[in-house]
């Protein structure tokens, strides 16, 4: 298969770009700003907690006027929540103060590597996908959960690579392969990915997207480095829609000595 | 297991020896390990990392390398601002070190919520969306009931509500923080129980154990930001390292759920001129900073206006991730009010204001100890993006905080 590029499809929205990007972390707005210009990315995920939610555009609580939402589909995260309950009240602000029904169901309750807890995660999915949320979760790279949450009506599942912002690339592979084979609705591989080379890998292996944040953010010049990943994706995702070599023990000689026998 | 009986288990004299004693060997085996990703450092090489040995230029220098990589991973280019709003300096306990001390003849005042209300919105104005309620401890003035009404009184106004004030009953936290409150803040003062028996003269917080379960019971009722912290100038700092590190180490698995910070503020001159009996260098601040930053790669760690502005702009890429600006440490201290209930106190009750007060303090409510760092908040976020740091001021959503 060696068509143009296919479009990555959220819900009954079509994508060029399969790099979804955070807004934490970043210098300042303005860089903030400039790494999602050099992304290309066409949806970007922003934590309400950072966000004015009041609707009295709050000048200390501004990132969204940096955010050109006629560029981006915006995402809004749920990130601080530890309970469905909690999610569901944020969410609902959320709907309010952005009319946007898009949501990336967060819910991490520990501190410390940020993972995402399955049973709440599942409970506040079931409730928002009901009041007519787009949800993307970000989960475990559990493949029982994964297929719970298409059950319920979620838009894509976001399984993580590794802790967010541990850079420490995908150390759940063997899940994530599962869990894409299985899939029905887009996989997005989500925190962990400290490298292009993180993401370009994430690709090959049939993911429809990535999100990342912290490897850009706190690069020492995130523009460029919005464009590195932008590129491995591009590289990735066409290795996968190409097809990759399968891996063998030996080498395969370029020129087969039986060549000849195929010849007229 | 609740950490009061653990600091008892603890191998406090032999990790403090070592403490002292470690050889840039261990300093530099300590490092190593501490690279290796998603492990906790053992004591022993916390205590290896505030020696004297790693107090070396070249090991000093690798340790804030580190420690503000990992800083920038966990939080990024970022530095949140809160606010402290003293609602009372009222206090029936008799401490050494404090200028709030039942015994003090300063001037005194309790605010009241709409006071409280007054001088929060100044503070919003600011640009502050996470306060700070401080108060001494005076069961009288400063109850639980007075505190839940602050609370509520802000809830809408503010996405995060923290309290420092004294300790009470997980039942009495309960309603204050359904009324909205985020975080509770208790620094243990010092962990050497000589040196806080001899501090803490009478009242209340003599209680060591009460005071050491304190954010237990708070996390127990809900709490969801839990601050700790020793108050360095009290007992050898290096003491005091290893036993906030074993508070943090034990809150961390227990309060799993709950954002810890922590904080180190060294002691600043206040009203009854006790003078630091160990006395924290500006380096070994630093060592200290770098120490908790490689151990708790995850936890928060504030620095208030009791520090320089020269030291807090260079300490912020050290693993700093929250900090106050333009605080008053008295009561009615951004807008003067309570002025006309000012009065003073004698063994902890009210007494008539026609008693000879401080003449130099006018009058405003007495401070708790005298800032160092005068620039106004529009000033510090400045400095911040030119440091090439966003100035967050608000990171919490009050919707979380609803009972």
């Amino acid at each position: 298969m060696t068509d143009k590029p296919r479009k990555l499809r959220i819900a009954n929205r079509d994508f060029n770009s399969r790099l979804i990007m955070g807004t934490g972390k970043f210098a300042s707005g303005e860089i903030m700003a400039s790494a999602l210009e050099a992304s290309g990315a066409e949806m970007v995920t922003v934590a309400l907690r950072r966000a004015d939610l009041s609707g009295q555009r709050d000048k200390f609580a501004n990132i969204l006027t940096f955010i050109d939402t006629k560029k981006y589909v915006l995402l809004p995260n749920t990130s601080g929540a530890r309970t469905a309950e909690e999610a569901c009240r944020l969410a609902r602000l959320s709907r309010e103060a952005t009319a946007s029904t898009w949501l990336k169901l967060e819910i991490h309750p520990d501190p410390r590597y940020l993972l995402p807890d399955p049973v709440e995660t599942l409970k506040a999915a079931e409730i928002l996908v009901k009041e007519g949320f787009t949800v993307l979760p970000y989960i475990h790279a559990d493949p029982v959960l994964a297929k719970r949450l298409e059950d319920v009506g979620c838009a894509t599942v976001m399984p993580l690579g590794s802790p967010i912002g541990s850079a420490r690339g995908i150390e759940t592979r063997a899940s994530i392969e599962i869990i894409i084979e299985q899939a029905t609705v887009p996989v997005v591989v989500d925190a962990g990915l400290g490298a292009p080379s993180h993401a370009a890998e994430a690709m090959e292996m049939g993911a429809d997207a990535v999100l990342v944040n912290t490897a850009v953010a706190v690069a020492a010049d995130p523009a460029r480095m919005a464009e590195a990943f932008k590129a491995a994706v591009e590289a990735g995702r066409a290795a996968y829609e190409i097809g990759l070599a399968p891996k063998r023990k030996e080498a395969e000689a370029t020129s087969p000595l039986t060549g000849f026998l195929n010849e007229r | 297991m609740s950490f009061a009986s653990e600091l008892n288990s603890l191998a406090l004299a032999e990790l403090s020896h070592f403490a002292q004693n470690a050889t840039v060997a261990d300093v530099e085996a300590a490092l190593a390990r501490s690279e290796a990703s998603g492990k906790r450092i053992s004591p022993a090489d916390f205590a290896a990392l505030i020696s004297p040995a790693a107090a070396q230029p070249q090991y000093i220098e690798a340790m804030a390398q580190r420690s503000h990589d990992l800083t920038l991973r966990h939080f990024g280019r970022v530095i949140r601002f809160f606010a402290p709003l003293y609602v009372s300096n009222e206090c029936i306990n008799v401490c050494k070190y404090c200028g709030f001390s039942r015994d003090n003849p300063i001037l005194r005042v309790t605010l009241t919520a709409d006071q409280v209300a007054t001088e929060a919105r100044y503070l919003r104005e600011q640009g502050f969306r996470h306060i700070l309620l401080v108060a001494g401890e005076h069961p009288h003035f400063i109850s639980d009931d007075y505190l839940r009404d602050c609370v509520a009184r802000l809830h809408g106004d503010w996405p995060s509500i923290s309290l420092e004030v004294g300790p009470l009953e997980t039942e009495q936290y309960v309603p204050i923080v359904q009324a909205g409150a985020e975080g509770l803040v208790v620094y243990q003062e010092t962990y050497d129980r000589g040196v806080y028996d001899a501090m803490h003269v009478s009242g209340p917080k003599k209680d060591f154990g009460w005071r050491l379960e304190t954010p237990e019971r708070a996390y127990a009722a809900g709490f969801k930001r839990l601050g700790i912290g020793a108050l360095l100038g009290l007992a050898p700092w290096r003491n005091e390292a290893i036993a906030l590190a074993a508070h943090a180490g034990h809150l961390l698995k227990k309060c799993w759920m709950a954002q810890l910070t922590i904080s180190a503020p060294r002691l600043r001159p206040a009203a009854g001129e006790f003078q630091p009996l160990a006395p924290v260098s500006d380096r070994e601040l630093v060592q200290f900073v770098c120490a908790l930053r490689i151990a708790f790669p995850e936890v928060g760690l504030v620095l208030s206006t009791r520090e320089s502005a020269m030291l807090r702009d260079n300490l912020v890429p050290l693993g700093i991730t929250m900090m106050s600006a333009g605080s008053h440490t008295e009561p009615g201290g951004y807008t003067g009010q309570g002025r006309e209930t000012l009065h003073v106190t004698r063994g902890g009750r009210m007494i008539k204001p026609e008693l000879p007060v401080i003449e130099s303090e006018g009058e405003h409510a007495t401070v708790q100890f005298e800032i160092a760092d005068n620039r106004s908040p529009a000033e510090i976020a400045a400095r911040l993006e030119q440091l090439g740091y966003e100035p967050v001021w608000k990171d919490w959503e009050g919707a979380l905080n609803e009972a």
